[in-house]
């Protein structure tokens, strides 16, 4: 379980990126829902953090590949592998990601 | 239509084949790819791919589930040397013809060489093979390069180099690499990275030729100069590939000419990627390769121009470290505005920046150096303001 911020530092439709190995994306759409990914695009080295959230799709700053926050899976092209999403919960008030197992990843 | 040629089995090419099958073409495919590689992705190739931190898997553009389910007749390692006047039957190299109803001609652009390239250590940067050479040699030990070229494929390269430990110098012809990509002022500020990666810019003179029996020495300047060298990379731009249309009715200058929804003069053949001159212009980026096909295959279905292709240009450049990335239509006198981040010492800050080229209060253009995402606003706002793809007009 990794701390990531306090819940109100993450404003609605924003994100931050943990510099895990590899790196987290952490997403907080505009309806509160908060997510988490691996940060980097499957497609090429592109931060998803950086990207473009609209509902629970994010869509990489640099090809415009999408990915559904709620699965991991790309929903567009270039990209054609998933991320691997992770657990989110919020403890006291902070934020922390549940790092999934590495088993089945596709980083 | 029962059968649908793609010749060119690159970005576009698959592209388009991906097109006609999901807008409902169900008959003969074939595709026609002068690599004996199935399709893989370009821009690696001067960056990850050449570091080594890319291996030839994270190139592919396909997989075998895809492959199935495009259910086409892959030619690879043939090359297409004709295309009848009607535009029904394309011509291998190998003799063989394909009789066809529809052509995708997606043949993309060759790197142009310079005489005495034939030398030993002498490159150029387009294909896989191009990259596994220059890869190979690279791996052997410090070498002295010189970039011929000073453009994206040749700043990337180079610093591609500096990262793996040679010494590099970068000859550009004009005053400025890039300006016709970015203007003179924000031209000067990228060409500034090169400092990052400690490699040497040469500018404002020409080459006058190689030097080497066997191996390449030196590269000679048009100044007097001779810059010794034992690789040396020639990055001075592309041609279409259409030496094989010559023959056809289609009219090619710079490109095969096309209306702006990829339409030849043949209603049954369109032309994608960076051997098409769609409305007046041919572009060789990777987006417009990737959105032409959707435009130009819906044409070819309907049998006339339905639609139009109507994005914004987009592209971008990794070198040293920075993550170059411009949106749009920039024009000679427009003015520049860095609206984020800041310049330090006439080269991008840490942290980069944003910059928007304007002209009578409208931004025409975007411009960002490690700010994605300002970039990505910035861009949607370029594209909102005007430019998606059009219904033509009936």
């Amino acid at each position: 379980m990794i701390p990531v911020c306090r819940f109100e530092d993450l404003p609605e439709g924003e994100s931050v990126r943990v510099g895990t190995t590899p790196p987290i994306a952490v997403f907080r759409t505009e309806d509160g829902e908060l997510y988490a990914i691996d940060d980097t695009c499957t497609h090429q080295d592109a931060s998803l953090s950086e990207g473009w959230l609209e509902g629970c799709l994010v869509e990489c700053p640099l090809h415009a590949a999408s990915f559904d926050l709620r699965t991991g899976q790309p929903t567009c092209l270039p990209a054609r592998r998933p991320v691997r999403t992770h657990r989110v919960s919020v403890d006291d008030g902070t934020i922390h990601v549940h790092v999934a197992a590495e088993e089945g990843t596709a980083a | 239509m029962r059968t649908v040629t793609v010749v060119g089995a690159s970005l576009s090419g698959l592209y388009a084949a991906r097109e006609l099958r999901s807008q409902g073409f169900d008959g003969r495919l074939v595709i026609v790819g002068d690599e004996p590689h199935r399709p893989y992705d370009r821009p690696p190739l001067s960056k990850d791919f050449l570091t080594g931190r890319a291996s030839e898997d994270h190139l592919a553009l396909t997989d075998d589930e895809e492959t199935t389910g495009l259910d086409a007749e892959w030619l690879l390692g043939k090359r297409a040397r004709g295309l009848d006047a009607r535009g029904r039957t394309v011509l291998l190299d190998d003799g063989r013809t394909v009789s066809t109803d529809g052509v995708v001609i997606a043949t993309g652009a060759s790197a142009r060489r310079l005489p005495g390239s034939s030398l030993t250590g002498v490159h150029t940067l387009r294909t896989l093979d191009d990259a596994r050479a220059l890869r190979d040699e690279l791996g052997g030990g410090p070498r002295q390069v010189v970039v011929i070229g000073g453009g994206f494929i040749g700043a990337e390269t180079a610093s591609s180099c500096a990262a793996l430990g040679h010494t590099v110098t970068v000859v550009e012809a004009a005053p400025l690499p890039l300006v016709p990509h970015l203007g003179a002022e924000m031209a000067a500020v990228c060409a500034a990275l090169h400092r990052r990666g400690e490699v040497d810019l040469v500018t404002g003179t020409g080459v006058a030729g190689l030097r080497g029996t066997a191996a390449v020495t030196g590269v000679a300047l048009s100044d007097g100069r001779v810059l010794p060298a034992d690789t040396v990379i020639v990055g001075i731009g592309a041609t279409p590939n259409t030496a094989w249309l010559a023959g056809s009715t289609l009219a090619l200058h710079d490109g095969v000419l096309c209306d702006d929804g990829c339409v030849t003069a043949l209603p049954q053949v369109v032309a994608v990627g960076d051997v098409a001159r769609v409305g007046g212009t041919r572009a060789e980026h990777w987006t417009s390769a990737t959105e032409q096909p959707r435009v130009a295959v819906a044409n070819l279905l309907a049998g006339r121009t339905l639609q139009t292709v109507g994005s914004l240009p987009y592209f971008w450049s990794d070198q040293y470290g920075a993550r170059i990335q411009f949106a749009g239509r920039r024009q000679d006198g427009d003015t520049v505005r860095i609206a984020e981040g800041e310049l330090a010492d006439g080269a991008p800050a840490e942290g980069g920046f944003l910059a928007l080229y304007e002209r009578d209060g409208r931004t025409t253009a975007v411009l960002s150096v490690d700010r994605p995402r300002p970039f990505m606003r910035a861009r949607r706002e370029l594209v909102r303001g005007g430019s998606r793809p059009q219904p033509a007009a009936l």
